[in-house]
């Protein structure tokens, strides 16, 4: 799932210091699992702005609402109405539910509340992690399905870097080196000889590098 | 002889080599540059050119290593993986070849954490060995990495690459050497030894497994000035082991200076002694002009001619 973190108060309630009546836009996908812009989260953000305003004697007036999904433009169609008197949208959801909600109304000012830091998952209670740096040519089979490029703080295809030392990545001791990971995994299924292998430079290109990337799935086209 | 490289000269001659690291400066004056190219000139036969290492900003390693070249010393050009491109990368080594470098040494840089931009993108578009390969390739088949030929002058270095025997897992490290040789490397420059029994069945593995025939291997060592420093080295720098020994001789010591100059010779001359180590590689870092010393007094001096 996506993960992501709200920003700081303060720099949410800068961004509406002109505002008077504000929407404020949660959603019920992946930020609401990991506890950051789902309905609880999109209540409290608007309580709190209008806690602040209120003890600047500047009131704010907030309405709140909590999509199924804003990555999905149906659903985004049910805030229409809601759109229509406020001064700006604030989007608890990942980047995407940010555009999509600017996307459908040009005339409004859209916020993001929250800064999208990664796909990954849970580890512990209220700890997530990355886990795929979607490169768009997955190459877990050769890995022990430890994927090196986002795990690994150099992307390196033949690690272990120098770097490494007591299973730890060079850039932290909190961190374990993924080519550590990729090692033991590979020798406790008895496939280390592949790791000798070299691997050849990636193509990026599916990756980042190209502008935005598109799937497209031609039987599922309507029309 | 596949290069020019006078430092693939004198390895080849089964002479035991000596290099030696040179920094390049935080500014863009050359000064201190070719003052330390003029104090080493005749006590080593290549000096190597660190690139931003620690991430640090320098001046560039192929301008420095011009610097250096002007001054009478072979320069090893360090490349990194960390701030360019695979684009970047060759149009550097064409550079870098046109103005007469001849050595160039693969790395995967340390992280942009540890230096003076921790906000920086970093690149990591190939890694260090696919840069060995690269580099290779560009030589022996005379192509770009993405198969166009070089059409003519095609940049022929001798290709070296690190080692380090003090990073983890052990076992795989020589294995990881290998793949380097595999991968085009010719000489191996190891991290700074301290754990002399560590490096010795290092050493012992990449003997049992020929690699000492397939390529030149130049142990790095390190003068240390305070036991600080060890200690530094001991706790802070990640890949590096620094026995206690060597931490409780220095700070027993009344001149710590030159008991850190006392045990790098003594380091050296160890080394000498291990089969299959073709050299050494003396890092003295931010001590650049205690390098002349250390080599007249471990028996290194005078170096050998290249053809
Ligand atoms: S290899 Fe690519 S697609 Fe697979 S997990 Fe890693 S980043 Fe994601
Ligand atoms: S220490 Fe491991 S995870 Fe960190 S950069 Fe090196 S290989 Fe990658």
């Amino acid at each position: 799932m996506i993960i992501a973190q709200q920003k700081p108060i303060q720099e949410i309630a800068e961004m509406v210091k002109d505002c008077r009546k504000v929407l404020v836009v949660g959603c019920a996908g992946c930020v609401t699992v990991c506890l950051s812009g789902g309905e609880k989260e999109t209540e409290i953000l608007a309580s709190e702005l209008r806690i602040m305003r209120q003890l600047q004697e500047n009131p704010l007036e907030t309405v709140t609402f909590v999509c199924t999904r804003q990555c999905d433009p149906e659903y985004i169609a049910m805030l229409d109405n809601l759109v229509e008197d406020v001064d700006a949208v604030i989007s608890l959801a990942c980047g995407v539910g940010v555009q999509y909600i600017a996307e459908r109304y040009p005339s409004k000012w859209v916020l993001p509340a929250q800064n999208t830091n990664f796909i990954g998952g849970s580890i512990e209670h209220g700890v997530w992690e990355e886990r795929c740096g979607m490169c768009g040519n997955c190459i877990l089979h050769l890995t022990g399905g430890i994927c090196p490029i986002i795990r690994c703080s150099k992307s390196i295809l033949n690690g272990p870097c120098g770097g490494s030392q007591y299973g730890k990545c060079e850039v932290s001791k909190d961190t374990p080196c993924a080519w550590q990971l990729i090692y033991d995994r590979m020798q406790s299924l008895g496939k280390l000889d592949k790791l000798l292998e070299l691997q050849p430079p990636k193509d990026w290109s599916t990756s980042r590098d190209g502008g935005p990337r598109k799937a497209v799935r031609e039987d599922v086209i309507i029309g | 002889m596949k290069t020019e490289s006078k430092l693939e000269s004198i390895l080849n001659k089964g002479e035991f080599a000596v290099t030696a690291e040179i920094g390049p400066p935080k500014h863009s004056s050359p000064e201190a540059i070719k003052h330390h190219a003029e104090m080493m000139r005749d006590y080593v036969d290549a000096t190597n050119i660190t690139d931003c290492q620690t991430a640090i900003v320098r001046m560039s390693s192929i301008a420095a290593g011009l610097h250096v070249m002007k001054n009478g010393i072979e320069p090893i050009i360090q490349m990194t993986c960390r701030d360019r491109n695979r684009i970047a990368m060759q149009s550097d080594l064409l550079g870098a070849y046109s103005l007469g470098v001849r050595n160039v040494l693969c790395l995967s840089g340390d992280h942009q954490k540890f230096g003076n931009h921790p906000t920086a993108k970093n690149v990591y578009d190939i890694d260090s060995m696919q840069l060995i390969n690269m580099v290779r390739r560009m030589r022996d088949d005379k192509v770009f990495l993405c198969g166009e030929e070089i059409k003519q002058a095609e940049p022929r270095f001798f290709i070296g690459a690190v080692a380090n025997p003090f990073a983890d897992p052990f076992e795989f490290r020589v294995v990881r050497l290998e793949k380097k040789i595999n991968a085009g490397a010719e000489f191996i420059q190891t991290q700074c030894i301290f754990d002399m029994e560590r490096f010795e069945r290092f050493m012992e593995m990449v003997r049992q497994r020929g690699l000492h025939e397939r390529v030149h291997i130049l142990a790095g060592v390190t003068p240390l000035k305070s036991w600080r420093a060890a200690k530094y080295m001991q706790t802070s720098v990640s890949g590096m082991i620094v026995p206690d020994e060597i931490v409780e001789r220095l700070k027993k010591a009344e001149d710590p200076k030159k008991e850190g100059i006392e045990i790098c010779i003594e380091q050296i001359k160890h080394i000498r002694n291990i089969p299959g180590v073709h050299g050494v590689h003396i890092m003295a870092i931010a001590w650049e002009e205690i390098v002349p010393e250390i080599v007249q007094r471990a028996g290194l001096y005078p170096r050998p001619k290249a053809e």
